[in-house]
């Protein structure tokens, strides 16, 4: 008897609201160091600007226990280019994964990911994750390193990326950032940001944020702030019924929108990419090969065992070349880092023609992963060390499975039944995609070689910051723009915060608690009409017409519907201010779409009216800002954090900014 | 079967998200502090099962089960949508299986996750 049905039938009354209710009320806090979004970013951000003495506060919309986008858990360490075992240098790492990008990527971040990654691997160590093979439970595998119990994936031989035992990596970092006394503002969404002057463009002195349980809002007055809010989602795509569960309902735009509307510059905010979600089964947990499940056998309905291949489409047998090189290939890139596929990155694959040889009756439906035929090593680390520590695979995938039955020694797993050509790629989980539906792409802050953003005070960390990433890229961000948002509250002035600006907040917060009487509507449609919107005016093609019309619709959505939204608590109230946010940042990625006057196949985006693909003097970063009028847009060259007044390597510039001390802070040494 | 029937919305889908054994549950809450998504509420029943509120919200982390001092207390469940298409095939006898089937077999004999 315990969903709401049950309750209601078996009571006859309403259960009141359990917390609370702080409607009106608001709470001022000051701090130095102010971080917004408690994930995997802004854990390590919280954990190294406090290291360096300063006030922390962390405003967290869930439980920062076990939080954030990478919060659920972590098996894959990649582009550690500095630990021990790795052949690969960051600079080198960087300029190949940037080439392979187009240039569309931030250069300074994957370099901090490549460089000082294994830092931050090696401070979760610390805190009490397991990140090497200490009981010898690997021993003789190819993937071990007898010196140091390091397990690697993907490619046994440049060593660069590592399988860990993070699924409690979260837990580790609220502990630690708990003992050292960082101030935890769980349950509390952002929802604006506080400028100096009440002026957008200005220096950035605070945020504020709504209680998703008692409707209070929260004042936080600080010296600097860090945006570590993460991918934003519910853009594109929003169903809470016949949905897949792959993605965090709590991923909207309230970091971004925030930003934007404070007049931070953003890049790449015109991407997005094809999204299957809609049509995707369990995560991890269904018959597949790619990303945790690399390398495993692949056979069809009658044992015929799917082949191999290397960058040149020749098959090969053996299991652990699965996870090798080319012999003339210096490195391969593993999966999860969002850079498109290229013959010099390129990881061993399941045959890419296997939608033809479905279809030509070679291999018969439906396809199983068989574990059985794995090494003990290599089953035993993809079911166990990597569907176990990956987020999402220790309950709902390892545990769920096992105890229903399934016994990696004796049983295949089958992949899901779908048209052929959804077979082209190892990710079977995914699903296909349809081209209206879109999600989230590399759009974020632009940052400096401090990660710091166009506005004074403001830094930012992981997801938040343009350009792609993985778990590994958001801890080693945050750690570096904690270090420097650290650094600058130690000499900033505090600034004090315009009345005005937290009334008006307050007043646009508050607003769908007041019942507009007639048709009203909740937030579940509001944020499926704004999806609806994004879909149409702005999914596989647009064009100006179409672009300008989704600005009209969603201010029309603005005006109409969502002045008619109503929140019966605070939780629908944080929900309906999520879709506000919806809102802003469907504008700015509509802004962004119109300042591209060019088609790009590197970027996934078609312009109808532009249809030229890749001209040479559309290669460029284009930014945008809202500004005291209108939005700015500037063109950047693709290479600007190599360009004066910044040095001409990477390594140079993060010798010059990264602002480590000599207290073991690492740095990659 | 009860005649006594009342006006009520359709119950969400998914319906559940998690399910409580109310003979392990101690009511003790700590799985509403943990969950991200505000799916489950205390129960104003002191020493009961929480209540599912919002199991349309849930991410299915399962941080949840994994907080929870009492084995067996919680578990998850996936929705229908997505469970169903969770197939096994043992190799030595053909037979297919999937999570929620009638007459399950027992739970494999494997060491826990690393």
């Amino acid at each position: 008897m315990t969903t709401w049905h049950e309750v209601l039938q078996k009571h006859g009354s309403l259960p009141a609201w359990p917390y609370p209710i702080r409607y009106g009320k608001e709470r001022v806090l000051r701090t130095d160091v102010l971080i917004l979004g408690g994930g995997i970013a802004g854990s390590h951000a919280a954990i190294n600007a406090r290291r360096r003495g300063v006030q922390v506060t962390v405003m967290e919309k869930c439980a920062s226990k076990w939080s954030g986008n990478g919060g659920a858990g972590v098996d894959h360490w990649l582009s550690a280019c500095t630990n021990p075992c790795s052949t690969v240098s960051p600079e080198d790492f960087t300029r190949r994964i940037l080439a392979d990008c187009g240039g569309y990527d931030c250069g300074p971040l994957r370099y901090i990911n490549a460089r000082e990654g294994w830092d931050a691997l090696l401070d979760c160590e610390r805190m009490g994750m397991q990140i090497r093979d200490t009981k010898g439970q690997f021993e003789g595998a190819a993937f071990r390193d007898n010196d140091t119990g390091l397990l690697f994936a993907y490619d046994y031989e440049s060593r660069i990326d590592l399988r860990v035992y993070g699924h409690n990596v979260k837990p580790c970092l609220h502990q630690e950032m708990k003992r050292l006394g960082v101030q935890l503002l769980d349950r509390v969404m952002l929802t604006t940001l506080l400028t100096a002057e009440s002026e957008r463009g200005t220096r950035v002195v605070g945020a504020m944020g709504l209680h998703t349980r008692t409707g209070e809002l929260v004042v936080v007055q600080a010296k600097a702030t860090v945006l570590a809010t993460g991918l934003p989602g519910r853009l594109w795509l929003f169903s809470t019924e016949n949905r897949p569960t792959f993605r965090d309902p709590n991923l909207t735009a309230e970091g971004a929108a925030a930003a934007w509307n404070a007049g931070a510059a953003f890049a790449l905010l015109e991407t997005s990419y094809p999204d299957p979600s809609p049509m995707g089964y369990l995560a991890y947990g269904v018959g597949n090969a790619h990303n945790t499940w690399h390398g495993c056998s692949i056979v069809d309905a009658n044992g015929v065992e799917v082949p191999w291949v290397d960058r040149d489409g020749v098959e090969f047998n053996g299991i652990e070349d699965r996870f090798r090189p080319s012999p003339d290939q210096d490195y391969t890139v593993g999966h999860g880092l969002r850079v498109p596929p290229s013959y010099e990155n390129h990881v061993r694959e399941l045959t890419p023609d296997l939608p033809e040889r479905i279809r030509a009756g070679e291999f018969v439906l439906p396809l199983y992963a068989d574990l059985t035929r794995l090494p003990a090593h290599e089953r035993r680390a993809i079911f166990g060390l990597m569907v176990g520590n990956e987020g999402k695979t220790r309950i709902p995938v390892y545990d769920m499975l096992t105890k229903a039955g399934f016994d990696p020694d004796c049983d295949l797993l089958q992949a899901p039944v779908m048209p052929p050509e959804a077979y082209s790629h190892a990710n079977f989980w995914s699903g296909l995609p349809h081209p209206q539906w879109h999600q989230w792409g590399s759009g974020g802050v632009v940052v400096d070689w401090d990660l710091k953003t166009n506005l004074e005070g403001f830094f930012a960390a992981g997801g938040a910051i343009f350009g792609a990433g993985a778990h590994s890229s958001a801890a080693a961000s945050g750690r570096y723009a904690g270090r420097k948002a650290a650094h600058f509250a130690q000499a900033a002035p505090d600034e004090e915060i315009d009345s005005m600006q937290i009334e008006r907040e307050k007043a646009r917060v508050y607003a769908p608690l007041q019942d507009p009487g007639r048709d009203v509507l909740g937030w579940k449609e509001l944020n499926a009409g704004i999806c609806r919107v994004m879909q149409d005016c702005c999914g596989a093609a647009r064009s100006r017409e179409t672009l300008e019309q989704g600005l009209r619709l969603l201010e029309g959505l603005r005006e109409s519907e969502a002045a008619r939204t109503f929140a019966a608590n605070p939780h629908e109230l944080a929900r309906t201010v999520e879709c506000l946010s919806l809102l802003t940042a469907g504008e700015a990625v509509i802004h962004a779409s119109l300042a591209r006057e060019a088609s790009s196949e590197l970027l996934g985006f078609q312009r109808l009216d532009f249809p030229e693909v890749d001209p040479p003097a559309w290669e460029k970063l284009v930014t945008i800002r809202r500004a005291r009028k209108g939005v700015e847009v500037e063109k950047l060259p693709l290479d600007v954090h190599l360009q004066t007044p910044n040095a001409a390597s990477y390594e140079e510039n993060y010798r010059l900014h990264a602002g480590l001390d000599d207290a073991g802070e690492g740095g990659g040494r | 079967m009860s005649t006594k029937v009342p006006m009520l919305p359709n119950p969400p889908v998914p319906n559940r998200a998690v399910s409580f054994d109310p003979d392990i549950c101690t009511g003790c809450n700590r799985c509403v502090e943990i969950c991200r998504s505000n799916v489950l509420m205390p129960n104003p029943e002191r020493g009961a099962a929480p209540i599912v509120l919002y199991p349309d919200e849930c991410w299915y982390c399962a941080n949840c089960v994994e907080e929870c001092p009492f084995p067996g207390a919680i578990t998850l469940v996936h929705p229908l949508h997505q469970s169903i298409s969770v197939i096994w095939k043992r190799i030595e006898t053909g037979k297919e299986f999937r999570p929620g089937m009638k007459n399950p077999p027992p739970p494999a004999d494997v060491d826990p996750p690393l």
